[in-house]
């Protein structure tokens, strides 16, 4: 009795984690192999938040899209549409006015503020810091406050337009915006004073997720994810497009590509935004906010549309038809969101709407890299590589 | 004599019985004390918690139910209370019933021992921190079981983690505290804080630092507090064992962790910081303070305790599940033993 008749049979066990699972951020699924606690297979699903952004764009004029983008990676709406823009203009080869590209990179550089804020809240989060995730959610509430004194809106804000931005800033905007920029190197440092040298931060996220910065370059990786395997590369400053050939900033990077070293460099890419807003506010030159060729691309002046025949109809085939003048052909135009690169290609056949766009969204690139992350480390590992990859799947599905 | 002829009301008919009946009447009174002071500190010690850590992440905690929100874990309790009690299909229905019932269960026994004030125990036993220790192993057996039972994978990670993380760590707890029991000489509860006053130091918590140390993590592991939360990791196993579990079913293991958190600040209390009695060179200088309820230093001493846990959790991330074991068995163990020899070395040179 009692007598074993064949030796003990362990098998693995098959974990479906997500879509609704608290640290898949949003609705990634990762079906895991598990050994025990070793994830020895690890497949993404993706595709949960599929909205079919690309092919919705295909029935809209090229002003209609652009809110579409805003819905790409929701917390970072302003540099998606600032990408987009950057790849319209490009295409129909406007010429933004210097105070609109000052502004533009002012707002991009928040949205990186607010977005790394983000990641950094739910990655420490899903490691078990919770206070980090309440502190710095305080100074997202602070950019989101400055986006609305901006525009008007938090989260989806549509505020830069093809030719330039929707509106001018506001002299208390950019005082806020100064204080913010005073404030922030502090909240920067209170954050790091709770995980960057904390043990359990440290052993949780050294050699966790090494990525070499070949491999990290074959599968297509960029943003802080390339940066933190060593890799000096960043769109702003290999392709600058706005006003980032103007202002003086420093892209870190990381030596061992591992979780610890992309919290690092995005902890210091907070420091240079914070720097690049400030001397974007210092700089920021007087003028004109859309691109002059109103009857061709720009929506001329609403005063101007009250007032006079010609330009009502040009505004009114601009809305309806969208820009008649579009030349044909095709652009890809990349552009730094805080996420890694962001593409857009565009085909245009000489129609107000584009005949199609596809976009290259960072989020996807690097779910991709996820199961080389995490095979063969444990299930808490995955959670750390979820939060270092910086997902939002928003951009992840389209 | 026949067992079975023998009735407990002949008992009670034999001379001196009567003292016996009045000892288990005041032994209900006691329990029912016990309880109802425990319980009730229990539900405000979620309210504690949560306006503690509310103001370490810069907000304020529960604000709208009463005054400051004080009426708030009465509003928890009747919600959990009037939620839905879902099974799942699957589950081992048996187990899954008694399985909450364990880990309460195994958590409030361990109130009959504890001293709140001089000789006031329950159950004044000579074993009463092996008791202790017993019922907090026990307690594990709850969290298995519902893992085990509910039929689904993130329960059964969590129990598995559970099994494993209280195994290792109730070790080096039991290693910590037996420097204490060798500096008292006894087990008694009571014993213990009494030699504890007589002591130079007035408690055990200077000489037995390290101990004190190991303690602290150990019972953070034993109680699934942060950074030892792995069993019901929220992040990775979205709760951990009792994922399935709602209403009141989940209340009762909510309401065992806090349980356990306030069995382990008792003990803390009753073997580090000399329980209900104060340093006697605190006394010399303040010497009002002995007018203090023994009753009242030894709440605070629990609450400072319960504190530090909501202190720790406020601060740090969590471990994984192997650097916990590794912890717990190349350092705490191992900082345990160096402890017990050293306690050993001293009170043997001292003699």
């Amino acid at each position: 009795m009692g007598r074993v008749e064949k030796p003990l049979e362990t098998r693995e066990i098959t974990l479906n984690m997500g879509p609704q699972h608290p640290s898949t951020h949003g609705v990634l699924r990762l079906v895991l192999q598990l050994d025990g606690e070793t994830v020895v297979k690890c497949t993404p699903y993706v595709g949960y938040l599929h909205r079919g952004i690309e092919k919705l764009a295909e029935g809209m004029t090229y002003l209609q899209a652009l809110p579409l983008t805003d819905r790409l990676d929701y917390i970072s709406s302003m540099a998606n549409n600032v990408g987009y823009c950057v790849a319209v203009e490009k295409l129909f080869g406007i010429e933004v006015p210097e105070r609109a590209k000052f502004i533009r990179t002012m707002v991009c550089e928040m949205t990186r503020i607010s977005s790394h804020i983000i990641w950094i809240a739910t990655h420490a989060l899903d490691l078990g810091a919770m206070t980090v995730f309440l502190y710095s959610f305080r100074e997202r509430e602070w950019i989101l406050d400055l986006f609305e004194m901006l525009c008007g809106a938090r989260l989806t804000v549509s505020y830069p337009r093809i030719g330039g931005v929707r509106n001018d800033v506001s002299q208390e905007f950019l005082d806020s915006l100064y204080k913010f920029t005073e404030e922030f190197p502090k909240r920067i440092e209170e954050y790091e004073t709770l995980i960057d040298k904390n043990r359990i931060w440290l052993k949780r996220t050294k050699g966790i997720g090494v990525i070499s910065a070949e491999e990290a370059i074959n599968w297509g990786l960029s943003g802080p994810m390339l940066r933190g395997s060593g890799v000096k590369y960043d769109v702003r400053k290999a392709f600058p497009y706005d006003a980032y050939d103007k202002v003086d900033f420093e892209v870190p990077i990381g030596k061992n590509g591992d979780v610890y070293d992309r919290y690092r460099c995005r902890m210091e890419e907070l420091r240079q935004s914070n720097r690049i807003i400030r001397q974007c506010i210092e700089k920021l030159p007087p003028g004109p906010i859309m691109a002059p060729d109103a009857p061709k691309f720009t929506l001329p002046p609403k005063d101007r549309v009250l007032a006079d025949m010609e330009s009502l109809i040009h505004h009114f085939v601009l809305i309806t038809k969208g820009p008649m003048a579009a030349p044909e052909g095709e652009i890809y135009v990349a552009t730094e969101v805080p996420k890694g690169e962001l593409g857009f290609y565009i085909v245009s056949d000489g129609t107000g709407r584009p005949y199609r766009m596809r976009i290259r969204a960072p989020s996807f690139v690097h779910t991709s890299v996820l199961p080389r992350l995490s095979e063969g480390h444990l299930v808490a590992d995955v959670i750390a590589n979820i939060g270092t990859i910086d997902i939002v799947l928003g951009e992840c599905d389209r | 004599m026949n067992i079975f002829e023998y009735s407990i009301f002949e008992y009670f008919l034999k001379p001196g019985s009567f003292d016996v009946l009045v000892n288990i009447i005041i032994i209900l009174v006691k329990i029912a004390i016990v309880l109802g002071v425990v319980m009730f500190h229990v539900a405000y010690a979620t309210y504690f918690e949560r306006k503690t850590i509310g103001r370490m992440q810069v907000r304020m905690g529960p604000m709208e139910v009463g005054p400051h929100g004080l009426l708030q874990p009465i509003a928890d309790m009747l919600k959990l209370f009037f939620k839905e009690d879902i099974i799942p299909e699957k589950a081992d229905k048996t187990i899954f019933y008694i399985a909450p019932i364990v880990s309460l269960m195994a958590a409030m026994s361990s109130l009959a021992v504890i001293p709140f004030y001089k000789d006031f125990a329950v159950a004044n036993i000579n074993i009463g921190l092996l008791f202790i220790l017993a019922m907090s192993s026990l307690g594990s057996y709850g969290i298995i079981l519902s893992g085990w039972s509910s039929d689904s994978k993130y329960a059964f990670l969590g129990g598995l983690r559970s099994s494993a993380q209280v195994l290792s760590y109730e070790i080096a707890m039991a290693l910590s505290l037996v420097g204490v029991m060798m500096m008292a000489g006894s087990l008694n509860m009571n014993e213990i804080v009494k030699a504890q006053a007589e002591y130079p130091t007035g408690l055990y918590l200077i000489p037995q630092i390290i101990g004190f140390f190991v303690f602290v993590v150990a019972a953070l592991a034993e109680t699934n507090r942060t950074p030892f939360d792995l069993p019901e990791a929220e992040s990775e196993l979205v709760a951990g064992y009792f994922v399935e579990y709602s209403g009141m079913r989940f209340a009762l293991f909510y309401v065992a962790e806090y349980v356990g958190m306030i069995i382990m600040g008792c003990l803390a209390a009753t073997c580090y910081f000399g329980g209900w009695t104060i340093p006697w060179y605190i006394i010399k200088i303040l010497p009002f303070l002995k007018y203090v309820p023994g009753v009242v230093w030894f709440t605070l001493k629990v609450y400072f305790v319960v504190f530090c846990y909501y202190w720790i959790r406020a601060t740090v991330p969590r471990y994984r599940y192997d650097q916990l074991m590794s912890i717990g068995w190349k350092l705490l163990i191992p900082l345990a033993l160096a402890n017990i020899a050293i306690t050993g070395i001293i009170k043997v040179m001292v003699k």
